[in-house]
């Protein structure tokens, strides 16, 4: 074929972590028969300088119009062989890499003529690949530098004050008429026993004085369009009164409730009541017990709320402790099933409960407390018995849980909550604060049960993750996008369903016409939009069906199985 | 705007450089291993998603070796820091490779030859390597680096197979220490953690019977890329492993060594129960335990699972110590909290969760930083403050202040980068 473009191929050997198991000179002798190649060459290595420099060379020299390298793997590689493609010239889309070391070389150590036949193989589809690939290009989007944050609680104070110190406009927003949230209402902090409402208060005076913070207070998010960068953001007040602006991210603090243990050990609000409960007794000095019991995991750890609420060990041993502070001679108990106090601050807490006199006593699932209306009668698992503990006050541990709305705000944002209504990040393990989708992040308990430290170091965590988009002046989309056909689109909003990014929706185009419409900035190039669109319109550049058809004839034609 | 260094390259260091790096702020990230990657790139795999570990630590090392932003200097340690917050002055000490950075493509043809084995560290000694060594197979920077130690030609002046054997001309045995002068106006820390040695616990039965091992060792042992290719292969008799116990708190919340809980060790030892299962279905394993903590995201699901899947015998209980039997299995007298009392369970494999504790040299480049420790040798940081040092500049992420598991050690990463940037300005 006379409009086939010209190849070049570069087989490298990695020293001999390619070439020790693979025959590379046989691969570079095969390469050249194949249709479309016109250039050949072996390196020792091709990813250093004289390599980068003699692919370059090539394509000037020999007016390559396609570049295709056997190597490591394009995980760590690709980009500084796109980028010296680029560097002469050439669009970096039409570079393909095919792996020969992690597919050939270190697969099949053992079968070294396999591995050699393998990699012709996959050199004969990259190659058919190549000759079918099309110059792509990259978008740039200007980034607004301002972010919005939704909670005005502590974690969205912290974060807000961050990047408002750092030069970035915020807009806070509170659902409450109040900044401060869940930390109002309690009393004390723990580890320290510092009184939380000078914390607060500090706080709120502090996003109050800073210029850059424009606070909405009994307000609610109303509307939420755009992407990475560029988010239009519509807030509504009590009065229905809409404001709008424009934000290049946007963290999601909106925290958690506490679960209210309605129908559990006579929980009545008076002699059996909730931590939060005791909390606000403490606030207005309306405590005079003597025997306090207190009950964790009630409503937490349970099959229809498996997960541990990681903060109520600590809360109970900061109220038992403050019972104590107020009356040495009262008693507390607290029956858990297992003390969550870890690392060194936790378990130093806990044994300055133990310390102070608060009894532990060990419950089973199996053998709940029952609380009658003079005693605590509980099965003491380290004992083997059990006990009747006279009681003037029972305090239920009860787990926070998502908050309202949140799924809600969930649906607004495009970003996911996990079983239990808790915003699930993009990654448990290495991105705990972004979402999948870009320029959204989260922090505190709307993401999970945690202890102040805790959230104060996601407010900043999240902060950071806003401010590296909000640092830059614009966002880059990748060339690997998908793209619609617009005749063959029919509408039918498969590819918006399946997009995970948030990236395809539909438009329309004339009256009662409507077509699906990519953002390339939100695109990831997954082509799950591609697989599921039932016209064809969708095709996913780079791996476009036609390209992917090449290499699958090129797998399976006969005629080249050396 | 001013650099900011970053002291310690595991997960916690190379997101806070990347966050950094990220904001458009100059990073150099100081390692004193030849390679960032730390802790995570040992571990097989990650709780509660069962994530290789490598997998998803490489592509965040990778980014760190390519970023723009980011000037890695590894095998090196930082001497002095001078100056106070918004304009320090350190000084970094790089240790020589005897290779050449920009010539090395750490293709390891000169290991091959090389004719002296050296206990792979990497690998908790587990395997050898040799005096001219990659330090682990997805190391960065992708560089061979000579052990000064035990290179023949550096202790006798001889050898020098590498120096034949390397296409790449990059050994070079003239090469020596530099200091490097560095201005940043922030300083984060995250040199991470270290294990306690469990051999002063001898009820444990740690070096006294050879199927007692610690819990990075069994990391090293069940990942694909250690010494066993994966497979879970008694010390004494290279048979498998089938019946394994694991031991909870070995050195912690206990106050003749740490009084600290290690926060980490109940997840990694399900984790490490569920994956001998996984290996080879015909596995039983036992967890032996105080108190079991999983309060983080997805735990209590993960351990649920792990009993009723994968049938792993959580045991509340205080082990008093392991002895041996003819076979060389471990057995494991306990006290079972449920019954009161005393039992025994003879496995083929003890696993002992030590605790984690501070870096032996913390204390030392703690001094060198300014910087105060705890009472339990970690450094200082208060519960409103979680990421500020006691001194204004220098900021800390990840198990140098505490023990933490990967997640939390990113979002102080993350945390440290924001407190480091808002002292940059011009």
């Amino acid at each position: 074929m006379s409009d086939r473009p010209r190849v070049g191929v570069f087989v490298c050997h990695c020293g001999s972590n390619i070439a020790g198991h693979v025959d590379v000179a046989a691969v570079a002798e095969y390469a050249r028969s194949l249709p479309g190649v016109v250039f050949v060459q072996r390196n020792m290595y091709t990813c250093s300088d004289a390599g980068l420099t003699e692919i370059k060379t090539a394509i000037t020299d020999q007016g390559l119009e396609r570049v295709v390298v056997a190597a490591c793997t394009p995980r760590t590689h690709e980009p500084l062989f796109r980028g010296a493609c680029r560097e002469a010239g050439m669009n970096p889309y039409l570079f393909e890499f095919v792996n020969i070391r992690d597919q050939c070389s270190w697969v099949h150590m053992r079968e070294p003529q396999a591995a050699t036949r393998k990699a012709q193989d996959l050199v004969r589809m990259g190659v058919a690949k190549a000759c079918l690939l099309q110059p792509l290009e990259e978008q740039e989007v200007p980034v607004e530098p301002a972010a919005l944050v939704v909670g005005g609680g502590m974690i969205g104070m912290t974060a807000a004050l961050n990047l408002a110190n750092r030069g970035f406009d915020v807009k806070l927003v509170e659902r409450e008429p109040e900044l401060g949230g869940l930390l109002l209402r309690l009393d004390k902090l723990y580890p320290t026993q510092d009184d939380a409402l000078p914390l607060v208060e500090a706080r709120i005076a502090e996003v109050r004085r800073n210029p850059r913070i424009e606070g909405f207070t009994d307000s609610m998010l109303n509307e939420v369009k755009g992407f990475v960068g560029n988010y239009e953001v519509v807030v509504k007040d009590h009065e229905g009164r809409l404001s709008s602006f424009t934000v290049g991210a946007i963290i999601v603090a909106t925290g958690a409730r506490v679960f209210i243990p309605e129908g559990l050990y006579g929980y009545d609000g008076q002699r059996v009541i909730t931590q939060l409960e005791l909390e606000k007794r403490f606030k207005e000095r309306e405590i005079d017990a003597d025997r306090v019991v207190m009950i964790q995991c009630v409503g937490a750890r349970i099959p229809e709320r498996p997960y541990c609420s990681r903060i109520c060990c600590t809360t109970a041993i900061k109220n038992a402790l403050e019972i104590k502070a107020h009356r040495p001679s009262a008693e507390v108990y607290i029956l858990y099933r297992d003390t969550e106090t870890q690392g060194t601050r936790y378990e130093a807490y806990y044994t300055r409960a133990r310390e102070a006199g608060i009894q532990f006593i060990r419950y089973s699932p199996e053998r709940p407390p029952e609380v009658s209306a003079k005693r605590v009668v509980v099965y003491d698992e380290l004992l083997g018995a059990k006990l009747g503990i006279p009681y003037d006050l029972v305090v239920l541990s009860t787990p926070l849980v998502a908050c309202d709305g949140a799924s809600e705000l969930a649906q607004m944002l495009k970003v996911p909550v996990d079983e239990h209504g808790f915003f699930l990040e993009a990654h448990v393990k290495l991105r705990p604060l972004d979402f999948a989708t870009d320029g959204v992040f989260v922090a505190g308990t709307a993401r999970w049960p945690s202890h102040l430290e805790e959230t104060i170091t996601q407010a900043y965590g999240a902060a950071a993750r806003a401010a590296t988009i909000l640092s830059k002046d614009h966002v880059t989309s990748s060339g690997v996008v998908a793209w619609v056909n617009e005749y063959l689109c029919r509408g039918c909003g498969a590819c918006v369903e399946v997009c995970e990014f948030g990236a395809s929706s539909l438009v329309q185009v004339s009256p009662g016409v409507e077509v699906a419409r990519v953002n390339p900035v939100m695109c990831k190039g997954c082509g799950a939009c591609a697989s599921v669109c039932p016209t064809g319109a969708m095709t996913a550049m780079h791996f476009t069906d036609a390209q992917v058809t090449a290499m699958v004839r090129a797998a399976l034609s006969s005629e080249s199985m050396s | 705007m001013r650099d900011v260094l970053v002291v310690g390259g595991g997960i916690a260091g190379i997101q806070a450089s990347l966050d950094l790096a990220e904001m458009g702020i100059q990073v150099h990230l100081v390692e004193r291993l030849p390679s960032i990657g730390g802790r995570m790139a040992q571990l097989d795999k990650t709780f509660p998603t069962n994530d290789c570990s490598t997998c998803i630590l490489s592509p965040k090392m990778n980014d760190c070796a390519r970023h723009p932003n980011i000037t890695l200097h590894t095998y090196a340690e930082v001497t002095a820091l001078a100056g106070s917050a918004g304009d320090f002055t350190a000084t970094v000490h790089e240790h020589p490779r005897y290779v050449d950075e920009a010539k090395c493509t750490g293709c390891g043809e000169c290991a091959q030859k090389c004719p002296t084995k050296v206990p792979d560290a990497f690998d908790m000694g587990l395997r050898q390597r040799k005096a001219i060594y990659l330090y682990f197979p997805q190391a960065i920077p992708q560089v061979m680096t000579i052990d000064p130690d035990h290179c023949i030609y550096l202790q006798r002046g001889k050898c020098g197979v590498c120096i034949k054997t390397c296409q790449a001309e990059a050994i070079d045995f003239e090469q020596t220490a530099r200091e490097v002068t560095l201005r940043v106006g922030a300083v984060v820390v995250s040199v991470g953690f270290d294990f306690f040695d469990p051999r002063g616990l001898t009820q444990f039965g740690y070096e006294r019977c050879p199927n007692v091992i610690t819990a990075l060792e069994y990391e090293r042992l069940i990942s694909a890329s250690g010494p066993t290719g994966g497979h879970l292969l008694r010390p004494s008799d290279g048979q498998p492993a089938r019946q394994i116990g694991f031991i909870q708190c070995v050195g912690s919340r206990d106050v003749r060594y740490q009084a600290f809980c290690s926060s980490v060790c109940c997840m990694h030892s399900s984790k490490q129960a569920v994956l001998a299962c996984e290996h080879d279905p015909e596995a039983t394993s036992y967890v032996f335990y105080a108190d079991f903590r999983a309060s983080g995201k997805g735990f209590r699901e993960y351990v649920a699972r792990a009993e009723r899947e994968y049938g792993v015998h959580y045991v509340r209980s205080r082990v008093a110590r392991v002895t041996e039997d003819e076979a060389n299995n471990p057995v494991i007298h306990y006290e079972d909290a449920d019954t009161s009392r005393p039992a025994r369970r003879a496995v083929d494999l003890a696993v002992l969760a030590t605790s984690l504790i501070p870096r032996p040299d913390t204390a030392r480049l703690a001094q060198v930083l300014g910087i105060e420790v705890d009472s339990n040798g970690f450094v200082k940081t208060e519960p409103l403050t979680p990421v500020d040092t006691t001194r204004p500049g220098v900021f800390a992420a990840g198990c140098c202040r505490g023990p933490s598991d990967i997640p939390e050690s990113v979002v102080q990463a993350s945390a440290a980068a924001a407190r480091a940037a808002s002292w940059l300005v011009d």
